[in-house]
Order: C-alpha cells, then structure tokens, then sequence
C-alpha cells in the first residue's frame, strides 16, 4: 500500500491549485456578496477539463477516475467552495447522461457539457420529497413518442442558469422502482423557474424551484429505462457524496492554512497567539482529523474506482464524516480568528457559510448514518467493510 | 523552424525561501519546486510560434538531476513537442549550461533558442549571453515582443527609459522578459499525453562538455530581519524622520 499520489495526480494537483490560486481565490468574496454566477470563470475551468472529470473519454470526458477528480476538486475548493461544489454537481449529472444515455443524446449534448459551454442540473429533490427521495411525485406520462411531465422540483441547484437538467420522475408504481431519469433541454415549453433562494452559503450560484406543466418530451430523451432512475439517481450521488465531501476538505484546508498563519503574527498577552497551548492543541486537533478525513474520502473514491460492493457505504461515510468534520475545522479556525473572523473581510466567515450545506445535501448526514448502520446490522457485515 | 527552450526547475516563486542552517545553501526539503517563471514565457512564446505556423517543433531541454523531468513534463503539457534531460548531479552555473547548450544546439539545429532573462534562484542573467557568445548568434535579450519575418527575427526589448527594437539573423537566441505573455494553464487532457511525447535522456560526458562548477560558494545565510516600523502622527513628522534620521530627502 502507498499513499503517495503518482506522478500525474500531482500534475493534476498542480494545475488545480493554480488555477484556484489565481482564477477563484481572488473573486470569491465578490462573487459570494453579489450573488455572481461565475460562468466565465466556469467555461475556463472547461477548458482545461475540469467540467467532465471523470465522464467517459469516448464521450469527451477526462476519464479520469473518483480519486484522480477528488485531488482535483480539492484543490479547486480551496479557491471558492460554492463554484466548486457547482462544479462537482454539473460532473455528477453529467457523468449520468455519458454513462445511461443513449447514442443519440450523448452525441448532441456530451460534447458542449464536457468543455463546459453548457451546464447542467439534477433535479431530484421536491418539496414534499427531501430525504424520502423515492417518494417524489413528479409524473412522465407516455403519450405516443413522447412523455409529458408534470410536477415540481426544490433547491436544484444553478436552475435557471444552466442549460439542460437531469430530471427524477415517476413513470410507474410507488416507490424507487417506479422512477425514471430524463433529459430536459432548460428553455423547453411548460417548465418554470421560481425566485432565486436567499441562502446562508453557496450565494454565489442560483437556488431555484423547478416547475413542470405539460413538458412535452420525445422518449429519446428517457435517460437509461423506465424504472431504472432512482438506481441511476443514487449511482451518481455515490460520487456526488464524495465530490461534497472533497469540497469541504479543500475548504478546511484553506481555513486551516489561514489559522496557522494568524496564530503566527496576531499578538495578545504580549505574545502570538500561537505561543498559548490552548490553539496549539486546537490547531493539532484540527489538522489530525482533516487528514483522517481526507484519507477516507480517497478511501471511498478508490472503492467506487474498483467498483467495490460496498462503495455506497464507504461514499456514505466518507460524506458523514468529512462534512462535519470540515465545518468543525472551518469553525474552529474562525474562532482562532476571534472577532476578526466573524468579519466579511477575512475569508473563514464564507468558509463555514459555505461547508455548512455540505452536511444538509446530497443525503443529510442523518440519511448517511442510515445507509451505514442499516448495511452494518445485516449478516457478516462487520467482515466486510472495516 | 526549430525552437529550442532551456527550462530551469528552481525554487516555486510562492515558497519562502530559507538558508540551511550550516549556511551551505537554500533549504530545499520538501519544498515546492517549478519551472521558472521567465522560462514558463519562454515556452509559452514558442508554442504560440507553433500555434501561430511560424515554428514546426518546440523542443524542451532541462540540465539537472533526473528530479528535472517533473518540469519537463510540465512543459511537455503546455504544448513543446519533446524533451530532452541533461541528467547530471553537479549544479551546473550559467557558463557550464550555456557550453551543454551549445552541444545541444550544434545537435538538434534549432533556428531560434528562446530562454528565460534569469532564474529566479541565483538571479544571474547570464546563460542566454553566454549562449550567443560561444555560437557567435545574435542575441535579443529582455524581450517583450518578438516578431519573425523572412529568416530575421525582430526583439523589441525593455530597456531602462523605453523599448527597442533590434533585428537579427536566424540563428538567434532570445531571453524573455516578465511582460512577453501571460503562460497558459495546462489542461487535463495536455498532461496525460504529455506522457506520451518523445522524452531523451543525455549526459555531460556524452555532449563532451565539461561543466564542472567554477565558482565556489562560501556561505549562503539570510538577509537581516527588518526591524518593526513605526506610526507617525502627521505628515510634518513624516518628512522631518525622512529628512533627519533616515536622511532619505534632503
Ligand atoms: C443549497 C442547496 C442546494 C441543493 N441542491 C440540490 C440539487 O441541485 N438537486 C436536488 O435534487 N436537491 C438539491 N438540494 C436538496 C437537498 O438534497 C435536500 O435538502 C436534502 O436531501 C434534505 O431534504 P429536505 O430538505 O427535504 O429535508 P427533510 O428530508 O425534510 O429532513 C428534515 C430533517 O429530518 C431528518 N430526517 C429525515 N428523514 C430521517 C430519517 N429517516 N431518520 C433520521 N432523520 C431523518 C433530516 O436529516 C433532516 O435533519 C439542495 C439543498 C440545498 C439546501
């Protein structure tokens, strides 16, 4: 075993930490104080293929795998965590679309959502359906050749902004196995865009409900089969977990790097701060759980990598812990900061403002804890995943 | 045409740097290393003359230990066509790379050498002038433009008070200077094939060069600490510190 990253990763690595340096890190108070949707900066990310990492190089994807993305994504968080965390979601709904889609609609859609020219949303989440995803109830109903969908969509994230959405709805009985996945084109007749969300973190991208009335569809646009959407949901929401959860590690990171510095110049009592025991056990604790967490967030990565049986438990963990793990770095590096860091004009007030959602979406850490401890109490389970 | 780019891996221009504690040097564990700032340009001016139809092959050379290659490949991704690594232990000082160099040149032909104006390690802005000397090539240093037309490349060069514009001859050698162009990122596609692309591996005794050092360095140790400033109260304090004590304005 070796936990020292090849040669490309550190490439990868590299270029993902210059261009957060340089293209995010600078603008990101200004795009989360003025509500600004980066597109720009997003297409450049496409440019250098940060908008299809890990989707399929047929495709036109970087085919790279979940760990290679998450050293990138990392890195990129720790320029601006909202862009980033926008990022991840256009990877995940994307990779949907590359790995379930059909020839047709990879080939008119796959190539401007990889280079990032177009954007895309996931929508599976409605108002009376958060954590009992599988009790949504939007409808596709077959009409012919096509399907017309009726319904309303919560939080999609980017809605409004994006180009096309990666759509959850129930073409058959109750339950997951009555769910469907479609492609919807975002300006198509009958669809709806409610008022941008006012938000505690991730200011800097659109929040929106989603309304259906009447959206007519060809089948083509059916994304994998009938019935097959919730499995295709959930697959993607594997890696969609472990893009979040990379989003905060890379976001402590920089909380943490910034801490260490002020612990370094800021004087009280005659002396820095850093020279009272109390932050450096703080800073020490800080820095041993990031690195728990980060470990187990590559962990999960190379079991989705390895398409390991268990690969949804580990992604579950990885999210749990990560999240709360980094909101507690980025709060406790705000409180190292004191009065300073409650100011808008250091960065550790937006970093806790923006991990904080990471342990509210893409399945609660509640909803974590559930796939893991129900996996657990089954026969031999405590053999397998360890 | 044939451009050929020296590259320097050195000290990345974001790490502060620090003197090892017995003064024989800069601390290098575990520091971030990257190619030099003025030698990025220079990869960046040659691929735009590839992209541009004007430069057919761009070729990167590094002398240094094998660590050399991780710089290589960055430039390999930013678009040079292959590279080539004098592999050696020894730190080799500008008049040692400029002799390697001109091995090299007399090899592979190239039309133009474009290099970076200086390290930002040791600072020497010498190699490229000591590279034209021993080709006898005309030499277009601190450019911030270049322009090629019919076998004569034109430098316009930042010089204190203004620009200038020199032309010369094919075969030349250019240093760059800060304002030539701003570097690309690599793309994620770029890095993997860079893997990909022709990479040669040569030695000082193979070049028949000679580039033992000549220089000996006695000590290496860090600049004084500042001391801590002060805060005046007014303007007329300002000028009369500036005028009496650091005797600045008279
Ligand atoms: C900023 C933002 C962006 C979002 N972007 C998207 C998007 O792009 N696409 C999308 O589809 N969705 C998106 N979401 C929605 C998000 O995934 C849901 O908010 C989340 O899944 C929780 O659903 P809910 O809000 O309805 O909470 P509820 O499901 O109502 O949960 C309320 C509370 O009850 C707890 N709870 C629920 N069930 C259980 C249980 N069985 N056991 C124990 N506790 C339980 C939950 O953990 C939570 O604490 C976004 C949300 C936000 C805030």
């Amino acid at each position: 075993m070796d936990f020292n990253l090849s040669e490309d990763q550190q490439a990868f690595q590299n270029i993902a930490k210059e261009f957060a340096k340089k293209e995010l890190a600078p603008n990101a108070a200004e795009w989360d104080a003025k509500s600004e949707f980066p597109v720009e900066v997003i297409k450049k990310a496409g440019d250098l293929g940060f908008c299809s990492l890990y989707v399929a190089e047929e495709d036109g994807g970087m085919g790279l795998g979940r760990l290679d993305a998450s050293i990138i994504i990392e890195q990129l968080s720790t320029g601006c965590t909202s862009t980033t965390a926008f990022l991840t979601i256009h990877n995940m709904a994307l990779w949907m679309i590359s790995e379930f889609g059909s020839d047709d609609l990879k080939k008119q859609w796959c190539p401007s959502l990889c280079s990032g020219k177009k954007l895309v949303s996931y929508c599976l989440t409605e108002p009376g359906a958060g954590s009992d995803a599988a009790s949504l109830r939007t409808t596709a109903k077959k009409n012919g050749d096509n399907y017309v969908l009726n319904g309303s969509k919560s939080f999609i994230s980017g809605a409004g902004e994006t180009d096309c959405l990666v759509l959850m709805a129930r073409t058959g009985k109750e339950g997951p196995g009555g769910i469907s996945c479609f492609l919807l084109p975002a300006d198509i007749k009958g669809i709806e865009y409610g008022k941008k969300e006012e938000k505690m973190g991730w200011r800097n991208q659109p929040t929106r409900t989603v309304s259906l009335s009447d959206v007519e569809i060809p089948v083509s646009y059916l994304i994998g089969e009938e019935g097959q959407g919730f499995k295709i949901a959930m697959q993607g929401l594997d890696g969609g977990r472990i893009n979040i959860a990379t989003c905060s590690i890379g976001t402590a990171q920089a909380a943490i790097d910034a801490a260490q510095k002020y612990m370094n110049e800021r004087e009280q009592f005659g002396k820095k701060i850093g020279e009272f025991q109390a932050l450096q056990f703080k800073l020490a604790d800080m820095t041993t759980e990031l690195v728990a967490a980060r470990h187990l967030v590559r962990l999960a990565a190379t079991k989705i990598d390895s398409k390991h049986p268990e690969a949804t438990v580990y992604s579950a963990m990885a999210k749990r812990f990560a999240t709360d793990i980094g909101f507690n770095v980025c709060n406790e590096a705000l409180q190292i900061f004191g009065g300073y860091g409650y100011l808008q004009e250091f960065p550790l007030e937006r970093y806790v403002r923006d991990v904080r959602v990471h342990q509210i979406l893409e399945g609660t850490n509640e909803i974590m804890r559930m796939i893991i401890g129900r996996r657990m109490l089954m026969e031999g389970a405590t053999e397998i995943i360890q | 045409m044939k451009v050929l780019v020296p590259i320097k891996r050195v000290i990345d221009f974001n790490v502060k740097v620090r003197a090892k504690s017995d003064e024989t040097g800069p601390d290098l564990t575990n520091v971030k290393m990257a190619i030099n700032p003025f030698c990025e340009i220079a990869v960046e001016e040659a691929i735009r003359l590839k992209e541009a139809g004007t430069a057919q092959e761009v070729i990167a050379i590094s002398i240094g230990t094998n660590a050399c290659k991780e710089q290589l490949r960055t430039a390999l991704a930013l678009g040079a066509d292959r590279a080539i690594l004098v592999e050696t232990e020894i730190e080799v000082e500008p008049l040692g790379v400029a002799k390697l160099l001109k091995a090299v040149v007399e090899r592979e032909q190239p039309e133009l050498i474009i290099l970076g104006k200086q390290a930002i390690d040791d600072d020497s802005n010498q190699t490229g002038q000591m590279l034209a000397s021993l080709l006898s090539y005309p030499q277009g240093t601190f450019a911030s433009k270049i322009k090629i037309e019919k076998g004569k490349i034109n430098v316009t060069r930042e010089v204190d008070g203004g620009l200038q514009t020199v032309s010369l001859d094919l075969p030349a050698v250019v240093t760059t200077d800060l304002r030539l162009n701003e570097p690309r990122y690599a793309s994620l596609p770029n890095i993997m094939k860079a893997k990909k692309k022709p990479f040669d591996t040569l030695t000082p005794e193979e070049l028949n060069v000679d580039a033992s050092p000549r220089i000996e360095i006695l000590k290496v140790s860090p600049p004084p600490e500042r001391p801590t400033g002060i805060i005046v109260n007014s303007v007329d304090e300002l000028i009369e510190k500036l005028k009496n004590e650091a005797k600045v304005i008279s």
